[in-house]
């Protein structure tokens, strides 16, 4: 049984493959939000079977306490499994669109920043921009603080979506 | 494969029939119309027992489930309908109960739309179901009744609600009536246990000298009374159990301690202090038995065999664990464990037993503890006994020890009041030819009491003790000791003549006010033999339950009696 690292209110990487049901999510979600656990990020999708959907949850709370929860969520009728990968070898990636205000006399810097973490530029216009940044979360909070020094009009994260490396199962 | 079209409401008689099922309670409304009708037109062997109020009915089923071991129906229609189930589905849940609810729902055009009668059920019930389904089509049914049965009979069972829409059940159903199941999450039956766990349990247990078994409702409900008792025997350990693993070993066996926790005997108290490992047989440790978590059974070794993994760790961290059938896993332990020699052990728990014997005093007014100790004695110990919850609820566990694992029904983990009568009047349908008995206090009775109109329509020869303290007892007794017997918000001034209210429902009705009356009028209370009665037990007001130990403290600091006048006590840190 995982106890926990160090730090035992890290965020939490769970994958929970489920049916692709009505319902599941919300059965899925009380188990943590009963017990005080926040879901910092949920993405819901078909797996490659449509008639399941796997979800990659971020968690943060007590440890000792997600063990118990992932049991719980584990024993609901339309879990087939509920993994905690935090501290898996694994790929974890996220998308995030951000749309700044830039005008012609600061488009330049910004499109540099954006080249740098590789971004795509999905819209242009007089005073504004989108960009389109995918990559670890770790990088996507950089690319964030380097485009503070802009007016952010908007951010949106896809949160993280994981999978073990090799041919191990997530 | 696809049959000639029936209802959607014909498909669930039929399964229903398919299942074994004997008796659906419940109530009718415009929602469930259809599957009433069902009723009549497939001219079902299922009986009905339209009940005064779906609480009742949950709680029917709950006390049939429970007397039977067999999964119970219930059937009510939407939006109040369905929201009068909760408190019995909660209290199904809390207990691991197999249950069914069918309830009514709007049309699925309307779902959604506020329409008449609509409770949005599948969400409400959700934290208190082990499973739920909206049905969208008629063609559904067959396999989500077989699913449901599946899911609440299996590994830890529990209730599953099925919401049936009015347009579902009056649609055509074409769908084989043994539909396969299709619940690829679900395995509980996958033998989880590993046999080396439990040689290594049986490897702790040889090397104990102080050894306690502590059995629960899942002991209960696995039916793993021959195999505790077979291994008890084989080591010559006592056995605690929990309220609702009552009779998962025999109480009158002389290693029987009765049960643990907060009113259980002193005995078994100590014992779990100054035991030297525990074995766990299908408790999950409830806040009620551990006194403090954190000072529990400290000097012991802990052993946990339970069906559901997510109960290992929960409350306590044990040193060995096995996830498993409490049947099969006993059975296993008791091969590979050696004859143990705790002769100073036992010695030393008779000496408490001895020294601390439940007790209570014949002399003065009338006690609660006197009435079920007399109705035990008169009745060997044989009758389903039913309560409600409370003061009366601790002494029937106390005093009316049971040898059969079916026979103690009680709300434990929900602590429902209104629990006794109808859970009562469920397990006499289940078992037409036993004793059974509900023992209720004036509060709960109040709560239910209407349901003496179904078992006085079904003449059930059920027998029911209203422990009438004029009090909400147990509140009160926390009041005098916690609160400098600061009492309020439990006189229950305005109570009726429940002789009266009896005789109002066609029962009969004795009342009991002196100690000198208890076997006369319990003798004629079990001789009545045209339908239901009931005793008005004019009761102490101020009686109060012990041992107890105040909630949030350890086991060690049980106040075996009553403290002394003007002693004061801290207040509660536990849950109620």
């Amino acid at each position: 049984m995982k106890t926990g690292g160090a730090n035992s209110r890290e965020i939490h990487a769970l994958s929970v493959y489920v049916a692709n049901k009505p319902g599941v999510l919300a059965r899925v979600a009380q188990v943590f939000s009963r017990r005080g656990f926040n879901i910092e990020s949920l993405v819901v999708s078909p797996a490659m079977d449509g008639t399941f959907s796997r979800m990659t949850i971020g968690v943060s709370g007590e440890s000792e306490v997600l063990d118990q929860l992932i049991r719980k969520v584990s024993k609901l009728v339309d879990v087939l499994h509920c993994t905690d990968h935090t501290y898996d070898d694994t790929v974890t990636k996220e998308m995030a669109l951000i749309k700044l205000a830039v005008g012609s006399e600061d488009r330049a810097e910004a499109l540099q920043i954006s080249e740098h973490f590789g971004c795509k530029t999905v819209d242009l216009t007089e005073n504004s921009m989108i960009l389109m940044a995918t990559g670890d979360p770790e990088k996507l909070d950089a690319l964030v603080g380097m485009l503070s020094k802009f007016r952010m009009i908007e951010l949106v994260n896809t949160g993280a979506v994981i999978m073990s490396r090799g041919e191990g199962e997530t | 494969m696809a049959t000639d079209p029936i209802s959607g409401g014909e498909a669930i008689i039929r399964c229903l029939e398919n299942e074994g099922v004997e008796y659906i309670f419940g109530y009718s409304g415009g929602a469930v119309i259809p599957i009433f009708d069902a009723m009549v037109t497939t001219n079902t062997r299922i009986q009905f027992v339209l009940t005064r109020h779906e609480q009742g009915a949950t709680h029917m089923a709950d006390g049939y489930a429970r007397a039977t071991g067999k999964p119970a129906v219930v059937l009510v229609t939407s939006g109040p309908g369905a929201t009068n189930t909760l408190t019995g589905i909660m209290t199904a849940h809390m207990d691991s109960v197999p249950m069914i609810v069918l309830t009514g729902q709007s049309v699925t055009p309307m779902i959604g739309k506020d329409a008449f009668q609509e409770a949005d059920i599948f969400d409400i019930t959700m934290p208190v179901v082990k499973h739920s389904y909206l049905v969208k089509e008629s063609n559904q049914l067959p396999r989500i009744l077989r699913e449901s049965f599946h899911i609440a009979t299996t590994g830890r069972p529990g209730p599953v609600l099925i919401d049936v829409p009015k347009d579902v059940s009056a649609g055509d159903c074409t769908a084989d009536l043994h539909a396969p199941m299709d619940l690829p999450g679900y395995r509980p039956d996958t033998p989880e246990y590993e046999p080396a766990d439990v040689q290594e349990m049986a490897e702790m247990l040889s090397k104990s000298r102080r050894p306690l078994i502590l059995a629960g409702h899942g002991a209960v409900m696995s039916r793993a009374e021959k195999e505790i008792r077979r291994l008890a025997e084989k080591i010559k350990a006592p056995v605690t159990t929990t309220l609702l693993g009552k009779g998962a070993f025999p109480e009158s066996h002389p290693l029987s301690l009765g049960m643990l926790g907060m009113h259980g005997t002193a005995y078994a108290n100590k014992a779990v202090c100054e035991c030297d490992l525990i074995l766990n047989i299908g408790s999950r440790f409830d806040d009620r038995i551990l006194g403090n978590p954190a000072q529990f059974a400290k000097q012991a070794r802990i052993l946990h065999i339970d069906i559901d993994r997510a109960e290992v760790y929960k409350m306590i961290r044990p040193d060995l664990y096995c996830v498993g059938d409490a049947r099969e896993v006993t059975a296993e332990l008791a091969k590979h464990v050696p004859e143990l020699d705790t002769g100073d052990w036992i010695e030393r728990l008779a000496k408490y037993r001895r020294k601390y014997p439940l007790r209570y005093r014949k002399q003065g007014g009338l006690k609660m503890a006197h009435i079920i100790d007399e109705l035990y004695k008169m009745t060997e110990g044989r009758a389903v006994v039913a309560t409600d919850v409370g003061q009366h609820q601790m002494w029937a566990a106390q005093f009316y020890r049971s040898d059969d694992p079916h026979n103690f029904l009680t709300s434990g983990g929900a602590g429902t009041m209104g629990f006794g009568l109808p859970a009562a009047i469920g397990a006499q349908f289940g078992r037409p030819d036993d004793l059974t008995v509900a023992i209720v206090g004036d509060g709960g009775f109040q709560m239910t009491c209407y349901e003496l109109a179904t078992a006085r329509l079904h003449n059930l020869p059920l027998k029911i003790i209203v422990m009438n303290n004029h009090y909400l007892g147990m509140v009160r007794q926390w009041q005098e000791l916690f609160y400098e017997d600061r009492t309020s918000g439990v006189d229950l001034e305005g109570n009726p003549d429940f002789v009266k209210l009896a005789s109002a429902f066609g029962v009969k009705g004795f009342n009991l006010r002196r100690s000198g009356d208890v076997r006369k009028v319990l003798g004629r209370m079990l001789e009545w033999n045209d339908g239901p009665c009931l005793i008005n037990a004019e009761v102490e007001k101020t009686d109060n339950v012990f041992p107890m130990v105040p909630a949030g403290k350890a086991l060690e600091d049980m106040m075996i009696d009553p403290p002394r006048k003007g002693q004061k006590l801290d207040k509660p840190t536990g849950s109620t």
